[in-house]
């Protein structure tokens, strides 16, 4: 495995002014941000802040309405292969197949990434998230939990440099969780992670920054290390105006 | 190199996943024996009214099942919410057109074998010609490439299922009726000579719709 997946270009993710809008609704209206090589990001916020819009959108999975998006220095719709091949992605959908087995799943992800050497690294990964034992069984047969971490592997697979999630902790227990995390602690000091979350304490331990996203702006954003529970909690009322758990 | 691993990777993902499940070609095969088993009943027909009224029986089974078939290209990625996934993959959108396009192919070739086998036993007609093989081949050639098109335009479209039926059955009927045309042809007993003009016609059609679907499709399968 090499380590030199992260690119020379000084920032994993830069957006211009980055705007979706559903209709006449504006879900995303203007979003600056730029993140740095190598670092994790938690980007959290209220219901309906728009952090699923923004990590639909940083994965090409949208197009946006305004703005532009730059991931290692190359413009995602200009570039838009080269920026796919670099990013990785864990959604609330698994993109997995529910009647083939894990390996299939997996070598079929392999084959479109054009990962070289497909089988070792198919069972490389599925070590990777615990998973090898049950690599034959149909994905149909999986829990929550191991589905969760069987898209982690999926997104992992072709060493990507930038690592989105989308709240993985959805629907995870206390077990399923800590898998997740120590995998994703492990697998971040060799590339930038994005991740929405309503998990702050999570956020803190994990990131190196952490931006709070509102009606469609980034009303906030600061270094984990100037920041401690209680004033994260306080930042995230006040910019929010939502009470919290 | 790799643009053709990558449309196999498609195929082959696809053609896995149907041979364990066999979803798809069972229902369909269901279906198109139950067509010729009724038609069979409706004519009692004999012989010489058979060599006329056989393309339009094997033609109006192929085409129904074949719509049940291409239904089953892209509505289940879309199902199983692998849609956004397959999207995200590096590759162009041609590559995973050209990957549906032969899974569908070779689904439609396997149904369409045991059908014809299905007919010459209760019809008692000689449908493994040389001709009639190449009538076949091509004729689903031209319905899966542009089926493969309307399928994925379907999976966007609220009506799914609907779509093949109203808007794919217009145009892939040139193609329909030159098959019918030059298998009637076949049944009468007539050489490659009298037919050749049919299989032109059905060269042409391929031809072009390959040329446009493929150009098209990025554009379809994009919300
Ligand atoms: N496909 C869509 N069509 C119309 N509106 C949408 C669509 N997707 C999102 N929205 C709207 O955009 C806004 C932002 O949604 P988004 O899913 O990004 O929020 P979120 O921050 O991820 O919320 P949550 O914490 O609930 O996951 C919401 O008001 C939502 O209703
Ligand atoms: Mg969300």
């Amino acid at each position: 495995m090499s380590n030199k997946i992260i690119s020379a270009a000084e920032y994993a993710v830069e957006t211009f002014d980055l705007a979706k809008s559903f209709g006449s609704y504006r879900a995303l209206r203007g979003v600056n941000l730029q993140v740095q090589q190598g670092l994790a990001l938690a980007i959290l916020g209220p219901n309906g802040a728009g952090k699923t819009t923004l990590i639909k959108l940083l994965s090409g999975i949208m197009r946006p309405s305004k703005g532009r998006i730059m991931i290692d220095g190359l413009d995602s719709r200009e570039n838009s292969l080269e920026v796919r091949e670099r990013l990785g992605l864990v959604a609330h959908q698994s993109y997995l197949y529910s009647n083939l087995s894990a390996e299939e799943n997996l070598d079929f992800y392999a084959r479109m990434y054009g990962v070289p050497n497909r089988q070792n690294r198919v069972s490389d990964v599925l070590k990777l998230v615990g998973l090898d034992m049950r690599r034959h069984d149909r994905f149909s047969t999986f829990s929550r939990g191991m589905q969760q971490r069987l898209s982690l592997a999926r997104a992992l697979l072709h060493e990507p440099s930038l690592l989105l999630l989308d709240e993985p902790e959805t629907g995870l227990d206390q077990q399923g969780l800590d898998a997740i995390w120590s995998i994703l602690k492990s697998e971040g000091e060799k590339r930038t992670i994005i991740f929405s979350s309503h998990n702050f304490e999570r956020a803190l331990s994990m990131c190196d920054g952490v931006v709070i996203l509102a009606h469609g702006r980034i009303v906030f954003q600061e270094r984990a290390c100037n920041l401690d529970m209680q004033s994260l909690r306080h930042k995230y009322l006040e910019y929010t105006q939502t009470v919290t758990l | 190199m790799s643009f053709f691993s990558q449309v196999l990777a498609v195929a082959r993902k696809d053609i896995i996943s149907e041979l364990r499940t066999r979803e798809i070609i069972s229902s369909v095969l269901v279906f198109a024996i139950l067509v010729l088993v009724i038609f069979n009943f409706a004519f009692e027909p004999d012989q010489a009214l058979l060599s006329e009224i056989a393309p339009g029986i094997i033609w109006v089974a192929f085409v129904f099942s074949g719509i049940l078939a291409l239904n089953r290209t892209f509505i289940p990625e879309k199902e199983e919410q692998c849609l956004e996934g397959l999207m995200i993959c590096p590759v162009d959108r041609e590559t995973i057109y050209l990957g549906k396009a032969i899974g569908s192919l070779f689904f439609l070739l396997m149904v369409e074998a045991i059908m014809l086998l299905a007919f010459a036993l209760l019809f008692n007609v000689a449908v493994f010609q040389l001709e009639m093989i190449v009538i076949v081949l091509l004729t689903s050639l031209g319905f899966v490439v542009v089926g493969t098109l309307f399928s994925a335009l379907a999976v966007n479209t609220r009506a799914r299922e609907m779509v093949l039926p109203v808007m794919f059955l217009p145009i892939i009927t040139p193609v329909i009726i030159a098959a019918v045309k030059a298998s009637a042809l076949v049944f009468a007993g007539k050489s490659w000579s009298d037919i050749v003009n049919w299989v032109i016609m059905l060269v042409a059609f391929d031809v072009i719709f390959i040329v446009v679907s493929y150009i098209v499709f990025p554009y379809v399968i994009e919300e």
